[in-house]
């Protein structure tokens, strides 16, 4: 069960299009940018990968510090979320670099399709982690909300620390800058606490 | 040697090692390569037990060897005691097999730029010092493994070239869609590293054998090279804490050989394989012998994604190029890339399959022009490109910087342009368009043009070049000046399409020159030479005639299935009528101009502008119509009645209907220029989707706006603020570790350039961030930027 790393590729979501109009600003749609979205939806179809690498670790809380077993954090408001469990799982999700490539595409040329292209990246990269979230709560019973480096006390630097473990370069073609940027964009690191 | 043993023999490549080290106690996050100092037992246990199993190569334990994560003397620490613990198994193992060492190489762990941060020269740096390492201690061949990105595969391939003599195998991790993770196929890389002479190219890694199998056929039909397998022991799952592969060593062993006999020539295994595994494959595979290399004879060029093949004829877009084009030229000499990346993507839009990029201008540095446009451009389109300028310095530069096989334009019959350009193929890959010209001119017999060919060809052998990767061009010349001018290019090329069985380019429009309606001309001229062997023409893709002429030929050749494409172009075909459709404006528009721009209807701006420009001043247009829609849909986004996707669709509207004015007049003249507005990203900094929408927003409110781009140093940005004297700079920072590259910026400004106010946005930044970092002004959407712009500009007036 724990410190192996695995991976798991998943199947297109449905789009939640009310989702993807909020990341991109916009309370309702008119008919131009409702056929607007449509098109990036379409556009993005056939260039998105669904993928997670995941380990499920043993959970040590003791104040602020998250020992967990490979590598420890530091963090009040990540202890206090994960507070009781033993558990916890450290995950890396990514949509790929299909938008990231066309949203360089369209960024210098077509600024309103670029916009919401992003924002469908935003929706899609976020269904993902609430598939895979529910996933390992149908396996575990429940599970703590999800708790992203650069969130409240959580050092962004920690990136370094989950992408050192998880390697998800290596597993789901995702990387760290410099500037603890992730790349594809559309990515996310996170960790939640399973709750018995 | 090991060329030699790879002529006559299936080669037996070693299988997993990560794995191995799992089981030996390497715990997840920890250096793998150290282990060679540290625990060399086990290494060169794991090593003498796959020579014993009967593999002819190990790999050296060095997948992320690299000084990007070791120092030059740990690096060098590493590579010496990897390649003694594969001597010394080899020294230790009885088996009866060749044995040679191979100095693995995976990838950095960086993406590289413009996707990831690190830049392609840097990567080249990093693998070079592998591979200097493994030169040194005396390595037999180099083995490039589970690249998953293009770029940085033709990196490490490049570095190995550049400091080594070895054989290379080149080896990618395709994904369970057939392609690499950056979206390349296995087409797209025969043509890239055959091209610049990888030694074998193969697939590994992420799959098991029979899910690898259709990459592996993609492989062998492309590769005129050997073709490696090492594929995973198929998916991983837990068991009881530990992990394990689905294929058992007999099924691998008998999928494997399954391959070998469809023509791969090394073959060995990657995770979850072990020495068992590779003794079950070498036992399956006993007796059979490599089936014989063919020469594929595929002329093929590619981008990072895709192939394009020659056979079919295929279109090259001709319009990013300054000559006869005033536009383009002003472009060029203000640095407007934009527009240079609009044209490839309105060309690929209309159906071209490769751009051919010439930016030569007598005024401007060619070699750093050419090279920013292929890199931006590869950034913005996959379409493969043609490189096309005269200056050697400039298509060096280019060709080393182009993620793929680029065609180059061009060679010609003099021995100065073959000598310049032919070792530049032979290193970088590449198929170059040859004129059919050379010291004494252009021959006006056809004859005369074969000649020509038959002479570089002869020459290209020489360098080590196949014909496949030349194509000829008889020259279009002027019919109106000569008037069996045509007849000559067009029997030059069918001579050399059938005689000497090479692949032809025409930039076809030259034809017409100097008689009207050249369309006309053109189109003819365009299907007579598609009948006579023409493999890719250069020209508009803008030119209905050409198109029409393209697809009708296409369908009346039988190489369109059920006249499906021509019926879906024809479409296009109807003649402009913008002029029927500019109607009477509804009451709540003042003008159906101003009707598109707020509806953000691009095409509808551009066309009515057009119309409204034969019969208006276009400072009136300008004044009247599109500044009053553009405050329109700018005060419903203040007052949330518009929302940001409306705002833009409507900016880009306008910034259509400025297009149309520009081309009749100076945008300076267009809108009384407000003043100059440097805009950048901070250093560290990637994203520029909000810097852009800024951009596009200022300058239809008329400022003349200097970006700077993305991951902009300081220094660069202070110093632009200082040349120019702006008044105003605005940066934008997305992450809160690119803050500090922020206030760096604008402490730098303060220091050297005191009038100059700074604003700054993006996601992480608040007011009180902004004060903090003492910036002039935060601004939380576009909108408010420009409205601060206006106000500093005021203020100064």
């Amino acid at each position: 069960m724990s410190n192996v790393i695995l991976t798991k590729e998943y199947e297109a979501p449905p789009v939640n299009k009310k989702e993807v109009l909020r990341y991109a600003g916009c309370k309702n749609a008119d008919a131009g940018v409702a056929s607007l979205l449509d098109s990036c939806i379409e556009e993005l179809s056939d260039k998105l990968v669904y993928k997670v690498c995941y380990c499920l670790l043993p959970l040590h809380i003791s104040g602020e510090n998250v020992d967990l077993g490979n590598f420890s954090l530091s963090s009040g408001k990540l202890a206090l979320c994960l507070k009781g469990c033993k558990k916890a799982v450290v995950f890396a999700a990514t949509v790929g670099i299909g938008p990231d490539r066309l949203v360089m595409r369209y960024g210098s040329t077509a600024a309103a399709r670029a916009l919401m292209l992003q924002a469908v990246g935003a929706e899609r990269i976020e269904t993902l982690c609430n598939s895979f979230c529910d996933d390992v709560a149908k396996e575990y019973g429940s599970v703590t909300p999800r708790f992203s480096p650069g969130y409240g006390d959580l050092s962004i630097e920690t990136q370094k620390d989950i992408f050192a473990f998880l390697e998800p370069n290596k597993r789901i073609g995702l990387y760290l800058n410099d500037s603890m940027l992730m790349a594809p964009a559309k990515s996310v690191t996170a960790i939640f606490g399973i709750v018995e | 040697m090991f060329s030699e043993f790879l002529k006559n023999n299936i080669v037996y490549l070693d299988g997993g090692m990560g794995t191995l080290l799992q089981a030996s106690g390497l715990m997840p996050g920890e250096h793998p390569e150290v282990w060679n100092i540290t625990h060399p037992d086990v290494i060169r246990r794991i090593h003498k037990a796959y020579f014993d199993a009967g593999s002819n190569v190990v790999c050296t334990n060095t997948f992320g060897a690299n000084i990007l994560k070791f120092s030059c003397e740990e690096l060098d620490g590493i590579v010496k005691a990897a390649v003694e613990n594969a001597r010394t198994a080899a020294r230790e193992s009885t088996a009866k097999g060749q044995k040679f060492v191979a100095l693995d190489i995976g990838p950095t762990g960086k993406l590289l730029r413009p996707l990831g941060d690190l830049d392609f020269e840097d990567a080249v740096s990093v693998f070079a010092a592998t591979v200097k390492a493994g030169v040194r201690y005396g390595v037999d061949l180099i083995m490039i493994e589970t690249m998953n990105d293009s770029y940085e595969t033709k990196a490490a391939l490049l570095a190995a070239k550049e400091n080594s003599t070895l054989p290379v195998i080149v080896s990618n991790a395709y994904g369970a869609d057939g392609k690499l993770m950056t979206g390349s196929t296995p087409a797209a890389m025969v043509a890239m590293l055959e091209g610049m002479g990888a030694d074998v190219i193969g697939a590994n890694c992420s799959l098991g054998p029979k899910q690898l199998a259709v990459v592996v056929r993609e492989l062998l039909e492309n590769a005129s090279v050997p073709v490696a397998l090492k594929p995973n022991a198929g998916l991983p799952s837990v068991k009881n804490g530990k992990t394990v592969y689905d294929v058992s060593p007999k099924e691998f062993a008998d999928d494997v050989t399954a391959l070998i006999k469809e023509g791969v020539s090394l073959a060995g295994g990657c995770c979850g394989t072990t020495p068992e595994y590779i003794k079950a494959l070498t036992e399956a595979a006993e007796g059979i012998s490599p089936l014989p290399l063919t020469e594929k004879n595929i002329t093929a060029v590619s981008s990072y994604t895709h192939a394009v093949k020659l056979g079919a004829p295929v279109l090259i877009g001709e319009r990013i190029n300054p000559t006869g084009k005033k536009r383009f030229k002003q472009a060029l000499l203000e640095n407007d890339m934009d527009y240079i990346l609009g044209e490839g993507v309105s060309q690929q839009e209309k159906g071209v399959h490769l751009l051919d990029v010439n930016v030569g201008l007598p005024d401007i540095d060619e070699v750093s022009m050419l090279c920013r446009t292929v890199c931006e451009l590869q950034a913005v389109t996959d379409l493969p490109l043609q490189i096309d300028t005269a200056d050697t310095i400039a298509m060096e530069a280019a060709l080393r910087r182009y993620n793929g096989k680029a065609m180059v334009n061009s060679v010609n019959g003099k021995a100065e342009s073959m000598e310049a350009i032919f070792p530049l193929i032979k290193k970088y890959g590449g198929v170059a368009v040859a004129l059919t010209l050379d010291e004494s001119g252009i021959p006006s017999t056809a004859d005369g043009r074969f000649k020509i060919a038959e002479k570089i060809l002869n020459t290209a052998k020489k360098y080590g070049i196949d014909k496949k990767n030349i194509i000829f061009d008889t020259l279009a010349m002027t019919v109106s000046a000569d008037s069996s001018a045509a007849i000559a290019t067009l029997t030059a090329l069918r001579r050399i399409k059938e005689e000497l069985g090479c692949h032809t380019s025409l930039g076809v429009s030259n034809i017409s020159f100097g008689l009207p309606r050249r369309d006309v001309v053109n189109g003819t001229f365009f299907a007579l030479a598609l009948e006579n062997g023409l493999s890719a023409a250069i020209m508009n893709p803008y030119s209905s005639d050409m198109m029409k002429t393209y697809y009708a030929y296409r369908a009346l050749k039988g190489l369109d299935e059920n006249c499906a494409e021509y019926i879906e172009a024809a479409d296009s075909f109807t003649v402009d009528t913008a002029s029927d459709t500019v109607k009477k404006a509804p009451s709540e528009y003042s003008s159906e101009l101003q009707r598109a721009i707020m509806k953000g209807i691009k095409e509808k701006s551009g066309e009515f502008t057009r119309e409204l420009l034969k019969s208006t001043p276009p400072l009136d247009i300008v004044q009247k119509e599109i500044i009053p829609a553009l405050d329109t849909v700018g005060k419903g986004f203040e007052n949330k009645t518009v929302y940001l996707p409306q705002l833009l669709m409507s900016a880009e509207a306008a910034k259509c209907a400025f297009e149309q004015i520009k081309a009749v007049i100076s945008r300076e003249a267009a809108s009384e220029e407000k003043g100059i507005f440097v805009l950048a990203t901070v250093k560290g900094d990637i994203h520029d989707i909000g810097k852009n929408i800024v951009k596009l927003l200022l300058e239809n409110y008329g400022f003349k706006v200097i970006d700077l781009g993305k991951d902009t140093p300081p220094q660069l940005i202070c110093d632009t603020v200082v040349e120019k004297h702006a008044p105003i700079v605005g940066l934008s920072a997305l992450m809160t570790t690119t803050v500090p590259a922020m206030e760096e910026t604008v402490k730098l400004i303060k220091k050297n350039a005191p009038w100059c106010k700074t604003v700054v946005g993006g996601a992480v930044l608040t007011e009180e961030y902004a004060k903090k970092i003492g910036a002039d002004k935060y601004a939380a959407d576009a909108m408010e930027t420009v409205r601060y712009a206006e106000e500093v500009i005021n203020k100064q007036a």
